[in-house]
């Protein structure tokens, strides 16, 4: 009798655990085709064209091709390479990706499981990943590969630490690490208000987690060709492209429901707030990529270990003071913009140190080019040519 | 292969890496190959190989006739066709002492100060993908596409024109060119302004670029380095100016320096010179006469008299040069190529040393070159 009613209640909760992990497939499948047709488009319409056209209306077929033709596709097992783990890193890559979002809540009840340490989970898969990145370029005996998985664990180690000490921070003010908890406690006022020096040093440090430009390093393609997926063909590296996306969406979630009050919002459904914000997260993510080119290691560690992890640290303190005194909440974003202004500043000088050099060269160049102007308006030359 | 010398690190167990950067790397420019020695993401060394793109040019020249050769000069420096051409049929017209008609110096003018922009928004775009930014590969190539497609209108392909002639052009512009250039001006000062601003200025790509790849202006000379990797040292030499050829005399234009010798000096001469041809072609446009387009040696075998000639040219890469030896018949005994790619390729290994495996790629790309020219 009562084992019968264990098996009962142990098969339903297998039942229940399996239906929401397929639903959870195909629901970031969906978010990772969205996002291909997306960051497709707005390339192509920040880049002057038109972006993909010929597939379906507005080309929105185009990811279901591309992912068709990568699953299609020869799957190649490089004869050098330690097969075993070849075979696995992928395989590391892509669940630590998905695990994540098991706890990441979309609305206050749309989730599979919410657990009240649901943000020492989600970094602690976050690291995970990277097992999976250096593993696969050993793997792969490609000095390329091997190159690129070393910079992507000098990498992500470094931006980890500015991530997880903001998100400490975060949870100090909310006294919690349940995300409903979080968004809950934003509810008058949106943590992006109280500590505006978080949201900026956990969506740069998360730009480098996610490896987005400019911190695209460990697998910059005129460098290191690839870096850890030189190797992989076929539906593996699509299985690592799918990854990329689901944590690129992770770390813009991530952003919107600690800073952003995630499904506060008047007037519309929660779940379509917290989409709204993510996408618009993403869009300027991929604005990014569509603008900057990328740093050197030694410029992204000096970044990370210079600035990244001390601004993180007094993320903390300031946090820390502002509990402790029970101020109100705008001294903390008072102390945050101050940081955030401090450090600006330094940064700009230091960045526009060469820069000042280039100055002079500019000042020299718009002299020239006013020259030039009023002497083809003096020859009455062709209008509009500079 | 590179000596590895076992003495860099004498207390830990760090060995050297051998990489292998190329032929078929992406941003190696073409089939160019080097083995990187390096330690971690440091370069200690490179081994530059060349000549997957060898065809013997020079070789098949000496088997052709005069007018047969300006298609293999097109095939030198592909994303500078008209420049090439122009110096081979100066080098025969030297040694037969023939006059252009002026309305052909100009139109042989205004063409290769086009080719010059649109091989100079080429590199815009290449230097961008090397730094990792894809946007002014997308801005820069709007612009080439247009010129482009002025060429192919004018000599009917848009690469391999094949369109001057020794003495001359193959025929007159087509009726339509004057409104197709006054057309195309200012949309292209629009889309190199453009190309110009989204990555000159940039902060990641000045702190990629500048004191990266440095050399002074002596060591430049020392190592044959001429055009925008010269003039980027602030060494103002330019063929143009200092001997000038065709009608380059009578325009203005300025030839811009840089200050320091670093990759980004070297990228901002290249966009200067941009404006600077746009300002000639406004300038040749004004001043082109009408008038005939041939010499009087029309479509004639030639066989130029027995004796030998050098002719140099300011190329949107650095200083091409021809020597031209002819005995009397239709085909010239040697003819030899001073391709700027190959000599500003020699200091690659000077640049590299000590420079950060991330720094190899930028400062190929900041050299500008194009494989066809160095493997000839």
């Amino acid at each position: 009798m009562f084992t019968a009613s264990l098996l009962a209640v142990s098969l339903i909760d297998v039942g229940w655990i399996l239906a929401s992990l397929l639903a959870l497939f195909v629901g970031l499948s969906i978010v990772v085709l969205s996002l291909v047709w997306l960051e497709r488009k707005a390339l192509g319409r920040l880049q002057r064209r038109l972006g993909p056209t010929r597939t379906g209306p507005m080309g929105l077929m185009q990811p279901i091709a591309d992912a068709l033709k990568l699953v299609i596709k020869e799957d190649i097992l490089p004869s050098a390479s330690d097969k075993a783990i070849f075979w696995v890193a992928p395989v590391i890559v892509v669940v630590s990706a998905f695990m994540i979002w098991v706890t990441i809540p979309a609305s206050q009840d749309l989730v599979i499981k919410n657990l009240e340490l649901g943000l020492f989970y989600i970094t602690a898969f976050a690291v995970l990943g990277i097992l999976g990145l250096v593993l696969a370029g050993w793997g792969s005996a490609n000095k390329y590969g091997v190159l690129g998985g070393l910079r992507s664990a000098a990498q992500l180690i470094s931006y980890e630490i500015p991530v997880i000490m903001v998100v400490v921070a975060v949870g100090m003010l909310a006294q919690s690490l349940d995300l409903r908890v979080i968004v809950a406690s934003q509810n008058p006022v949106l943590y992006v208000a109280v500590l505006p020096l978080g949201l900026v040093i956990f969506f740069i440090a998360g730009l480098a987690e996610v490896g987005r430009t400019p911190f695209d390093i460990y697998h910059a393609e005129s460098e290191v060709v690839g870096g850890p997926f030189v190797e992989y063909s076929g539906a593996h590296w699509a299985v690592f492209f799918l990854a990329e996306y689901i944590n690129t969406f992770a770390i813009a979630a991530l952003a919107a429901l600690l800073f952003l009050g995630g499904w506060l919002g008047p007037f519309l459904p929660g779940v379509v707030w917290f989409l709204l914000k993510v996408y618009a997260l993403v869009l300027v993510v991929f604005w990014i990529r569509g603008t900057f080119p990328r740093l050197r290691i030694d410029q992204l560690m000096a970044f990370a270990w210079k600035v990244m992890v001390p601004l993180a640290f007094y993320t903390i303190v300031i946090t820390a003071i502002y509990l402790f005194y029970d101020w109100p909440f705008w001294s903390l974003t008072l102390m945050s913009l101050g940081g955030l202004g401090v450090v600006g500043y330094l940064l700009y000088r230091r960045l526009t140190g060469p820069a000042r050099r280039v100055a002079e060269v500019k000042a020299r160049q718009e002299q020239q080019s006013a020259q030039r102007r009023a002497a083809n308006r003096a020859r009455g030359g062709l209008a509009g040519v500079k | 292969m590179v000596e590895v010398s076992s003495t860099i690190h004498p207390d830990d167990q760090s060995v050297e890496l051998l990489l292998n950067m190329g032929p078929q790397h992406p941003s190696t420019h073409g089939v160019f190959r080097m083995v990187l020695q390096i330690d971690g993401e440091k370069i200690l060394d490179v081994e530059p190989h060349i000549g997957y793109l060898h065809r013997g040019s020079e070789k098949i020249c000496e088997g052709e006739q005069y007018h047969q050769i300006i298609t293999l000069f097109d095939r030198l420096d592909y994303v500078a066709n008209f420049n090439n051409e122009l110096v081979y049929c100066q080098a025969v017209e030297k040694l037969m002492d023939l006059t252009v008609p002026e309305r052909a110096e100009y139109v042989r003018v205004i063409l290769c100060e086009l080719n010059r922009i649109a091989s100079h928004l080429l590199y815009v775009g290449t230097i961008g993908l090397d730094a990792g930014a894809m946007t002014p590969t997308m801005f820069a190539f709007r612009g080439r596409e247009r010129i482009q497609a002025l060429f192919e209108a004018v000599s009917g392909a848009r690469m391999m024109h094949n369109y001057f002639r020794i003495g001359g052009l193959k025929e007159d512009l087509p009726d339509n060119f004057e409104q197709m250039i006054r057309e195309l001006l200012p949309l292209l000062s629009e889309d190199i302004e453009e190309s110009d601003k989204i990555i000159t200025f940039n902060e990641i790509f000045i702190s990629r670029t500048k004191d990266v790849g440095l050399i002074s202006a002596e060591e430049a000379i020392d190592y044959g380095l001429t055009g925008p990797c010269l003039r980027g040292c602030g060494y103002e030499y330019d063929v143009r100016k200092a001997e000038p050829y065709s009608v380059y005399d009578r325009f203005a234009f300025e030839v811009p320096v840089g200050l320091d010798g670093d990759c980004w000096d070297r990228h901002w001469v290249r966009v200067q010179e941009m404006y600077q041809s746009m300002d000639i072609i406004v300038q040749a446009l004004e001043q082109m006469p009408e008038g005939p387009v041939t010499s009087s040696l029309g479509r004639r075998l030639i066989r130029p008299p027995a004796g030998e000639v050098y002719v140099r040219a300011e190329n949107p890469r650095g200083e091409i040069g021809v020597y031209l030896v002819s005995q009397g018949t239709d085909r010239p005994y040697r003819l030899k190529v001073r391709p700027p790619s190959f000599c500003n390729l020699s200091a690659l290994k000077r640049l590299l040393k000590d420079a950060w495996v991330a720094d190899s790629v930028v400062i190929l790309g900041s050299l500008d070159i194009v494989l066809g020219e160095v493997d000839r």
